[in-house]
């Protein structure tokens, strides 16, 4: 409980908050609600396309679980952490301007809108949203968890009347403010994180004595600490290199990060972005997982590893810069919780309710029920987080390995390679996805690597195996 | 810049394999120091600014020699193009 703390803290997140809804408010509404709405109208430049890639990705996992477990494992937590620098550059590339142009042709406004466009056909429309919803509303419920305990842990109120707080803000915001907003305070808030991680280690650091001492005190306590292989040499070569796909290659495929890809202005923005994204998620992973292990000798004896990074902050910071240090990961985790929530209202309102259910809506009648439906999904994922029942929380920690194993092959062959179709996208969303949750369940570590990498290996070959042997039938 | 006159699929197709080229090479540093030098026993680390010098080498090392090459290989590889471009309805 810190009075001092929680009043810098909601201060910091009201300030972002304001500026974010001014505006998005003086901003023009021109052709298209829904492009408006949910793509920001395909105008953000270089700068917020980098940070509000880095802050939807950057969620409670890279500021309070990541930081959590370099505290248990020591620096081969952050050699795997590093692995994420890759997404700064690979992401964009990959889809690059190839995707950008035919997502404008398509008029595409998620990444749905392009499937149905590249595969014409219903079923990858059908199987893909509904991945969509299972997933992301899971992973959400999971981050509203996060940040009500973060509130939590800093102001000593109940965890009821935190989260109550947090889903207030979220709903308020992200229902009126709509993709420009969220952009908007996405760049803000990745700029609150940068700084906040450096004065932050910088602090640490200066409270440890010096980075060699720390070094001389994790080894004196663990030698495994300071070497790659983790506190109990159970993180292997192969094991920690497999997160390259997980973590890395394979964030192209996630539909968040998918649908930032297609909102950019021009190539210049596209340049400047790649530049600017590379640094920024270099310094934030390095910097959150090195203040996890240095909290170690600092902070010895924690017990909840997500606390680690609350508790630290308020030990080596004077309270009010602790509280708005610490608005950082929560920026970070409500933005998450942003996209995540207009990804999946729009995967409602516009793959499947304009697509299948009322194609002829009239735009007010459109504009109100993306409103509506970002709002009642807030709801219920609040009521869900209240009291959150064991199959969510199995169920996002598949989600990003579920995605990625789904849609990676249609995503990436979809742009590059003609000859694949509908059956190759509907072969390898069923294999992927089924695939990696039986992985999960009964060998979770084929060849001592995350099971993401086999699943995607699987759905390489449904993809190409259905696209060639059934292009010439007729459906 | 210098390229106009080239296929705009054919810049964008270089360019996404720019980025494949640049994920193994950063994925073969990455490996190499981590695990190179990383493998002797703790007691024998050299250390470099404090840090274990694989974790140097392979983490903040690996992390500027990044931005670095983004930088270099965006400002001068990567070609500026019109998106409104017609000559993209052929592909």
């Amino acid at each position: 409980m810190n009075l001092v703390a929680s009043i810098t803290l909601f201060s910091s997140v009201a300030v972002i908050f304001l500026i974010g809804l001014l505006a998005s408010r003086t901003t023009n509404t021109s052709a298209s609600f829904m492009e408006d709405y949910y793509l920001g109208g395909r105008s953000l430049g270089g700068f917020v396309l980098a940070m509000t890639m880095t802050a939807t990705y950057g969620s409670a996992s890279s500021f309070i679980g990541g930081p959590g477990v370099a505290y248990n494992e020591g620096l081969g937590w952050v050699l795997l952490s590093v692995i994420q620098v890759s997404t700064g550059y690979f992401t964009l590339m990959i889809l690059g301007k190839r995707f950008a142009i035919t997502a404008k042709k398509f008029k595409a406004i998620t990444m749905v809108d392009f499937l149905k466009e590249r595969y014409q056909s219903k079923w990858v429309v059908l199987l893909s949203s509904f991945s969509i919803i299972v997933f992301l509303f899971s992973a959400m419920a999971a981050q509203w968890i996060g940040g009500g305990r973060l509130i939590e842990s800093i102001t000593g109120l109940s965890y009821h009347s935190a989260l109550l707080i947090f889903v207030l803000t979220v709903l308020i915001y992200v229902t009126f403010g709509g993709f420009r907003a969220v952009t908007l305070t996405d760049s803000i808030q990745g700029t609150i994180m940068i700084i906040g991680t450096v004065i932050l280690l910088a602090s640490i650091i200066i409270a440890g004595g010096g980075i060699s001492s720390i070094m001389a005190d994790l080894r004196a306590e663990n030698p495994n600490l300071i070497t790659p292989y983790g506190a109990d040499g159970s993180l292997s070569p192969q094991y920690v290199s497999s997160f390259w796909i997980l973590v890395g290659v394979g964030i192209v495929a996630l539909p968040q990060i998918v649908v930032r890809a297609m909102s950019y202005k021009n190539t210049k923005s596209f340049h400047r972005a790649l530049i600017i994204g590379t640094i920024v998620v270099g310094v934030i992973m390095l910097n959150m997982h090195l203040i996890g292990v240095f909290a170690r000798p600092i902070l010895p004896g924690v017990e909840v590893a997500d606390t680690v990074i609350p508790l630290i902050a308020l030990e080596v910071l004077p309270a009010w810069l602790a509280g708005i240090v610490l608005a950082a990961p929560l920026a970070a985790i409500m933005s998450t919780v942003d996209s995540l929530l207009l990804l999946v209202s729009s995967t409602i309102v516009k793959d499947v309710y304009l697509n299948y259910i009322q194609p002829t809506a009239s735009k007010k009648k459109v504009r109100t029920l993306s409103m509506t439906i970002t709002a009642i999904l807030g709801l219920i994922v609040y009521l869900i987080a209240i009291n959150p029942p064991d199959l969510i929380i199995w169920l996002n920690l598949y989600t990003i390995g579920g995605l990625e194993a789904a849609f990676i092959w249609p995503v990436v062959m979809g742009i590059y390679w003609k000859k694949g179709n509908k059956y190759g996208a509907i072969a390898a969303i069923i294999t992927g996805f089924s695939s990696y949750i039986l992985f999960q369940a009964f060998y979770p570590e084929p060849f001592g690597m995350h099971s993401v990498v086999s699943s995607i290996a699987i759905s390489l070959i449904a993809y190409v195996g259905a696209s060639l042997s059934l292009r010439n039938k007729v459906l | 810049m210098k390229e106009l006159d080239k296929n705009p699929i054919q810049i964008a197709n270089r360019e996404a394999l720019i980025g494949v080229f640049l994920v193994v090479f950063h994925f073969i540093w990455w490996f190499a120091f981590a695990y190179g030098l990383g493998k002797k026993d703790p007691a024998e680390y050299q250390y470099i600014l404090g840090f274990p010098a694989w974790f140097f080498y392979s983490c903040i090392a690996g992390i500027i020699i990044m931005s670095m090459l983004v930088f270099i290989i965006v400002k001068f590889f990567f070609t500026d193009l019109p998106f409104d471009d017609e000559e993209f309805e052929q592909s």
